[in-house]
């Protein structure tokens, strides 16, 4: 018990101090824009979290999750921008999007509580382009959100004064903005992580297993199946406000194009991709789909260029091949995700070998 | 007179036209082991499942130590205090035996989920108290030697006993088995029964189907006899044995 214990203390101090010291060992290699991709890898991170406690935990198919991820975004948008002229702290925009999405969650959950699979499927996809298909549209009559032109010169994090939006000096060096939205990020994923994990090894956590595995028998064992869905929904929905809201800050502007339906695939893809239901695998999922079509687009155009001499096709269109090339490559060799949780992996054994349910 | 802990009157309940519960009516009282049996397709389970809260009858009523539950929902009658088993047994297949028992206690815990979070110490001991109260239980059915089993991993007999554990841990007044002993062998069949008169012991009132008639007669109390939704006699088992209706209906026109 000591042993373990000793063990998991290492190996967090370890993470801490490799995380601590991330952004200046890729910015010093490789410069600051892949600094920003980290920063944007924490921010799907979270994401891919929040889904994950709707897909994962409770076992709900939710296409539509960017929308949550919107409301967070449009709420800080809105609330700490010259749009409006408000300049609301940081501290108090973001958890009144997180409040407001978690809103919309529940706002989603209710009509779905008697949908399952597919069905549940299609109208979370409609959800979530409703809600961006509103956002697009309300700069009229009343302009709310200013339609397709976005909301831009949106306020960067303030933190006493200090902006994260600056570059900032220090010991005679200048860093851009994107170290410090790596350090404010990483510690609001550090704060999902625990939530999650937290949620996952709870009663709250037993009863989305339950619900997951089998309804019924979760019913008649005195589980409020509506209660614990929207739970899920709003908790879930949750993260993904927090997530938008640092997104908008860290963007200055805010446009309906970022929310399209492909960003809720691409969550999906990353919680299905590195494990669905287990949270170091989610987040493994979410950083390999966020750098890994990042490489592509950094290596393809070089690659042709010293093998064939010319550009053969064009690297955007080569990168996405590529990518979904792996993804199927990926579903085929490993379905069950490149991390997936005990219970996850023998799922799968099983169906491999063709057991069927007790 | 003993206490009457379950009635219900006129309970009807139609899918579409079909009538699969035509005006029952049974009382239950404390501490009894009640039995249901008849044909298949009597309206046996349809009935459990009303009783349960997983069906909502058309009419009648339900009350339940005292409480209305007509047409209540199945957390509801969980909590007021009766649980279940079904006949093809629903664990949570993945879970394993002691998490299938640990879900068995949400409705007598309160955890939500900030207190999940932020990990207090009420939740803390809570869960704590959880994981005893489901390991008490697995020792209790006998099959706390497979608490780290996955559910779906466990022999047909302990699975069985896995459902009547976790039903338990909701803390039943009334247990309802829905057929327990199908599919076991005589002797398992035989530990059932001594399962069931040690339950049945310890305070709580149980109801059975079964399609093990000699097991019926032999262990219950009284027997209610369902046949086309309704219900053709009702009594102790000698009674109910030698009644012409129930013969005719369930055990057949003896020839011998």
């Amino acid at each position: 018990m000591a042993m373990a214990n000793n063990k998991k203390v290492g190996v967090i101090l370890a993470s801490a101090v490799v995380l601590a010291v991330m952004p200046f060992l890729v910015g010093g290699a490789l410069g600051n824009s892949w600094v920003r991709i980290l920063d944007f890898s924490l921010l799907y991170v979270m994401l891919a979290l929040g889904l994950n406690m709707v897909v994962g935990f409770a076992g709900l198919l939710d296409l539509g999750f960017i929308a949550f991820y919107a409301v967070g975004a449009y709420t800080y948008g809105l609330l700490c921008s010259p749009h409006f002229g408000l300049h609301l702290p940081f501290y108090i925009a973001i958890p009144i999007g997180a409040a407001l999405a978690a809103f919309f969650g529940i706002l989603l959950g209710t009509p779905v509580l008697r949908l399952k699979g597919d069905y549940l499927a299609i109208v979370t996809l409609g959800f979530g382009e409703i809600i961006r298909i509103f956002i697009n549209n309300l700069n009229a009559p009343v302009n709310i959100t200013n339609g397709p032109q976005g909301i831009n010169l949106i306020d960067p994090i303030e933190v006493g004064g200090f902006s994260l939006g600056k570059t900032f000096e220090l010991f005679g060096l200048s860093f851009s903005n994107v170290y410090l939205y790596y350090y404010m990020f990483l510690a609001l994923t550090v704060g999902v992580v625990i939530m999650a994990w937290r949620l996952q090894h709870s009663r709250i956590g037993r009863a989305w297993v339950a619900l997951r595995e089998d309804d019924i028998a979760a019913a008649a064992m005195g589980i409020n199946i509506r209660n614990i869905k929207l739970l899920a929904f709003a908790l879930g929905a949750l993260s993904g406000g927090v997530a938008g809201g640092l997104f908008s800050a860290f963007q200055g502007f805010i446009s309906p194009e970022s929310f399209s339906l492909i960003e809720s695939i691409m969550i999906l893809a990353m919680i299905v991709l590195g494990g669905m239901g287990n949270i170091p695998g989610v987040i493994l999922g979410a950083v390999m789909l966020t750098v890994a079509p990042e490489i592509l687009r950094a290596t393809i155009g070089p690659l042709q260029m010293a093998v064939f001499g010319k550009t053969l096709i064009d690297p955007e269109n080569a990168r996405m091949l590529l990518f979904g090339l792996a993804m199927v490559v990926m579903m085929l060799v490993r379905p069950e995700g490149a991390w997936p949780s005990k219970r996850r992996r023998m799922e799968f054994q099983d169906a491999k070998k063709g057991v069927t349910h007790g | 007179m003993a206490e009457t802990l379950l009635k219900i009157e006129g309970i009807v309940k139609r899918f579409g036209g079909l009538v699969a519960l035509n005006n029952v009516g049974l009382t239950i009282n404390k501490g009894e082991i009640y039995g249901l049996i008849g044909p298949n397709g009597a309206g046996k389970t349809t009935l459990f499942n009303v009783l349960t809260g997983l069906y909502m009858p058309n009419e009648g009523s339900f009350t339940f130590a005292g409480k209305d539950l007509f047409r209540a929902k199945p957390h509801v009658v969980v909590g007021t205090g009766i649980a279940r088993t079904f006949q093809n047994i629903r664990l949570f297949a993945e879970m394993t035996a002691l998490e299938n028992v640990m879900v068995g206690r949400h409705i007598r815990s309160k955890a939500g989920a900030l207190g999940a979070v932020l990990r207090t110490k009420r939740t803390r001991e809570e869960e704590q108290a959880i994981e005893a109260k489901a390991w008490e239980l697995l020792e209790y059915v006998g099959i706390s030697s497979v608490a780290d089993e996955r559910a779906r991993n466990l022999s047909y007999g302990h699975q069985r006993r896995l459902e009547i554990a976790r039903a338990l841990a909701t803390e039943p007044t009334l247990l309802a088995l829905d057929e327990p002993a199908a599919g076991m062998n005589p002797r398992e069949t035989a530990d059932l029964k001594d399962l069931m008169a040690k339950i049945r012991n310890d305070g709580v009132t149980i109801l059975l189907i079964e399609h093990d008639v000699k097991l019926m007669m032999g262990l219950c109390d009284r027997i209610a006899v369902l046949d086309y939704g309704k219900k053709i006699a009702e009594g102790v088992p000698e009674v109910v044995r030698n009644d012409p209706k129930v013969i005719e209906a369930y055990l057949g026109v003896a020839h011998e």
